[in-house]
């Protein structure tokens, strides 16, 4: 058990040094790690939006799904599930990228823009747990999207298979994605250092089961510290390795990629925690899941790269100067979508002692 | 009174919720627990001791019974 609770922390650590690293080779500032942001690059990359300030198939991800597929299979964790509320979790990833576009980062970025001394991120990590609350409420009155069963093997490939291969096209210089040049798509690390940061990345945070989200819930569940005790450490070791390479700024103004308007700040990550609380996990543990074959949350991350395009397309992204009144606007529709979703899957069925119906709740 | 928790198919927290709720309610005995991915594993063990539950586990394909007892 002891061994876990290292492993966890070195996860996050890890983690913390790699994202200073990358923000020194390239990478934009608090933003070595970013996996809403960077999905939002890789969604333009695609040409899925035409935001042409982030589009850049970022191998940070790429690498992080490889990484964590090959450590699946070595530890012969790798098994194809799916079948649990696939079109719900895309639904509830999708309105909760674009709470994350309008703070401006993943709960991992919360944890890196405080790293740096951005003060916003405090309002923004206010509104995560206040959102992970809200979904824990649910959760404790038997919330459940269902069972997941076995499914055929090619099902738990294809999410990996897609990744190695655009990975592949990545590092053998493609030219055909679109790259930002300018704005934050344009700053990144050389794609071998990003690739290999990712591998790295990948391979513990499928070892250690890490989850920011997961590490809030299960403190506020069972007063568990496990997980948390990686997103402190994520914390931490950024936060020093920041003071030492001289890229900590303490304050809310002028914050890099960043605004300061707390209301937002706070509703958008309250409706990322909560969204993220109901389908089990932040979004790079549904990177991670997907590569070790679960296919719900393949069909999650897809969620998450759609709402982004959407976020991108639709003017709903904040930028520098705020958040613009159709994102305030999609935040709440949001909110009203992953409460409503909520309350449906809470008052479907009522529960079922020592065990789960399928399709219902436990 | 043997009680069996079935959380397979079940991602965490939902495996470790539902053994909550029954050792809550059976305060003693035995529960059996089936789940049948590592991290859910990893997490109903974790909550079973530091509640002072006894363990044993025994492995079947692609499944884990855990067995708890005080």
């Amino acid at each position: 058990m002891q061994n876990k609770k290292i492993l966890v922390a070195a996860a996050g650590g890890v983690m913390g040094l790699l994202a200073v690293l990358l923000v020194r080779y390239g990478n934009p500032a608090n933003m070595g790690y970013c996996i809403a942001c960077f999905l939002r690059d890789i969604s333009g990359g695609l040409k899925l939006h035409r935001a042409e300030t982030v589009q850049y198939m970022r191998p940070e991800i790429l690498g992080l799904i490889t990484g964590a597929f090959i450590a699946a299979v070595y530890t012969k964790e790798h098994r194809a599930v799916g079948g649990s509320s696939s079109l719900t979790r895309f639904l509830l990833a999708f309105v909760s990228m674009i709470g994350m576009l309008v703070f401006l980062g993943c709960p991992v970025r919360v944890a890196l823009r405080l790293a740096g001394g951005d003060l916003n991120a405090g309002v923004g990590l206010l509104g995560l747990i206040a959102g992970v609350f809200i979904g824990v409420q649910f959760l404790n009155r038997g919330f459940s999207l269902g069972k997941s069963v076995s499914q055929p093997k090619v099902n738990g490939y294809i999410f990996p298979a897609i990744a190695i291969i655009l990975l592949i096209l990545t590092l053998s210089g493609a030219s055909f994605f679109a790259a930002s040049k300018t704005g934050p798509g344009s700053m990144h690390a050389p794609v071998i250092i990003s690739a290999a940061a990712g591998l790295i990345a990948g391979i513990l945070v499928q070892r250690a089961r890490f989850c920011t989200v997961g590490g809030i819930r299960d403190f506020i569940m069972f007063g568990d510290t496990h997980l948390l005790i990686g997103f402190l450490s994520l914390l931490v070791v950024a936060f020093i390795g920041n003071i030492s390479v001289g890229a900590f700024k303490l304050g809310f103004a002028g914050q890099p990629i960043a605004h300061t308007d707390g209301v937002w700040n706070f509703l958008g990550m309250a409706l990322a925690g909560t969204g993220s609380t109901l389908i089990g996990g932040c979004p790079l543990r549904q990177l991670t899941a997907a590569s070790e074959g679960n296919t719900d949350c393949a069909v999650t991350v897809f969620g998450l790269i759609a709402g982004a395009a959407f976020a991108h397309n639709f003017g709903l992204a904040a930028g520098p100067n705020g958040v613009p009144a159709a994102g305030q606007a999609a935040v709440l529709i949001g909110l009203a979508v992953v409460l409503l979703t909520g309350f449906a899957g809470v008052y479907r069925s009522k529960s079922v002692p020592g065990g789960v119906g399928l399709g219902q709740n436990g | 009174m043997d009680k069996t928790v079935d959380a397979r198919g079940l991602l965490c927290p939902e495996p470790v919720l539902l053994t909550k709720k029954a050792i809550e309610k059976e305060k003693g005995g035995t529960i059996r627990v089936l789940v049948d991915n590592n991290a859910a594993r990893e997490n109903v063990t974790r909550l079973a001791k530091s509640l002072g539950w006894n363990i044993t586990i025994t492995t079947r394909e692609d499944e884990y019974e855990i067995v708890l007892t005080k």
